[in-house]
């Protein structure tokens, strides 16, 4: 490992966390790393190396064979997965908006599952559209299906948030946008970042995304933690996979 | 006659529309367990699928000495026409639901929704359409095969229809096969078109 700043006290640890499937593969072996409360960590690999399956040990949509994860002190084992999901805002590709539902309605979703009053989400999901510039009178009535694929991302965004978690798991988020699009909606998220300092967990194969929306980078191979630090650490590492993930971002 | 016309035709919308009204409440939420257990899916719908082949006339007769479900009259022809609707909304069930994205699934539990949630919110909505596609098949094919519920003393548009035959009356005949087909296709268009509305974009 190369850097362990730690700027607050730790919201989610991996503690030897691993996950072996009951065909003996592998997924994810032994990984140990702290988020600090507030900090923005990516998890950057090839296909298969493992960062979404960390990711998905977060919300406990995957429970750990090895070692535990914990969310605000607590072994993801032992929370109540759906509390725990519901104070973890998801955000993944395009796919996740639901087809049936409006923009409105998705935004909604988690408030309403809580049983906010619907005044109460109605005005929140205004607050979260303008938050991610798609203002409400214009947006919320409409469907995903009539939206850019931008301006999905940007409502899965403002869904994320909505109920106002205190950590927020991203699995490559803007991966299915073009590059124009994807430098602005990272650009936004960096911005939202800077004034919401939410915990954020962003999965991405991607170096030059990962240095500008994340503090701190997790390299991740073949199920294995290879370097953990800022981009310009990793930047200096000597690591051959480190140092290919910057020549393919340079390409 | 027109009024004989009318009053079986009333009866036989009645027929098919409650047997097919029993086939959805049963065949939905089989189809939900099925999706759920995996392991009974072909059984189940191997089994329904076997009762869907018995030829409708004979599925009436031996209906006929089976105490409780059976006998002569309305509803023996009522269990007979819901054996029929059942696998088209079963199978149509399992499908739609197996249809869901997983992706979406998946985003839904992400999301916090309990498996309850999950089916009312996600899966059935969005499975609707195609749902809606097997009791579109249930019905029409329901339509068709109440007429031989005349053979059992169910009355219905088959009256006509058998007693034509008889009389080798083809005017007695059209009195009972035209209403069926008129009904076939108006439920067929009718329900087409909410199928449209439902399917997601």
């Amino acid at each position: 490992m190369l850097d362990a700043r730690v700027a607050g006290e730790p919201f989610v640890e991996f503690d030897g966390a691993g996950l072996r499937l009951p065909t003996g593969k592998t997924l994810l072996h032994d990984l140990s790393l702290a988020v600090p409360e507030g900090e923005t960590l990516a998890f950057i690999g090839r296909s298969g190396s493992g960062k979404t399956t960390a990711l998905k040990l977060v919300n406990a949509l995957l429970l750990p064979t090895d070692g535990e994860v914990r969310v605000a002190g607590q072994s993801t084992r032992t929370w109540d997965a759906i509390r725990l999901r519901r104070r973890t805002g998801w955000v993944i590709q395009e796919v996740g908006l639901f087809p049936h539902l409006s923009v409105g309605r998705n935004v909604g979703l988690v408030p309403e599952l809580e049983g906010w009053p619907a005044a109460r989400v109605g005005k929140r999901v205004e607050e979260m559209l303008e938050l991610v510039g798609l203002p409400a009178p214009e947006y919320a009535a409409r469907y995903p299906h009539q939206l850019s694929g931008g301006q999905r991302q940007r409502v899965g965004v403002a869904r994320a948030l909505a109920a106002d978690p205190p950590l927020l798991l991203l699995d490559e988020p803007f991966g299915a946008l073009d590059p124009i699009t994807r430098a602005e909606l990272q650009r936004e998220f960096r911005g939202l970042q800077a004034r919401l300092k939410k915990t954020a967990i962003f999965v991405t194969h991607d170096m030059r995304e990962a240095a500008r929306v994340a503090d701190r980078i997790a390299l991740l191979a073949g199920g294995a933690l290879i370097a953990l630090g800022t981009a310009a650490t990793l930047r200096a590492s000597r690591d051959p996979e480190v140092h290919s993930f910057f020549e393919a971002g340079d390409t | 006659m027109s009024a004989e016309i009318l009053t079986e035709t009333i009866h036989h919308v009645v027929l098919v529309g409650v047997s097919i009204a029993i086939a959805t409440a049963i065949g939905v939420p089989l189809g939900v367990f099925l999706t759920r257990r995996p392991a009974w899916s072909r059984l189940v719908l191997g089994v329904a699928g076997v009762l869907q082949t018995i030829p409708s006339l004979a599925l009436f007769g031996f209906l006929i000495p089976v105490p409780v479900i059976g006998g002569i009259g309305t509803r023996t022809a009522l269990v007979a026409l819901t054996v029929y609707g059942l696998l088209p909304v079963l199978r149509n069930t399992v499908t739609g639901i197996a249809g869901v994205d997983p992706a979406l699934r998946e985003a839904a539990r992400g999301m916090g929704m309990t498996d309850r949630q999950l089916l009312l919110r996600v899966e059935l909505p969005l499975a609707a359409s195609v749902i809606l596609a097997g009791i579109r098949v249930a019905t029409v094919i329901g339509i068709g095969v109440a007429t031989i519920a005349a053979a059992i003393g169910a009355g219905g548009l088959g009256v006509f229809i058998f007693r034509g035959v008889a009389m080798v009356d083809n005017r007695t005949i059209l009195a009972g096969a035209l209403p069926a087909a008129g009904l076939a296709v108006g439920a067929d268009l009718l329900l087409g078109a909410v199928e449209r509305r439902l399917r997601p974009r």
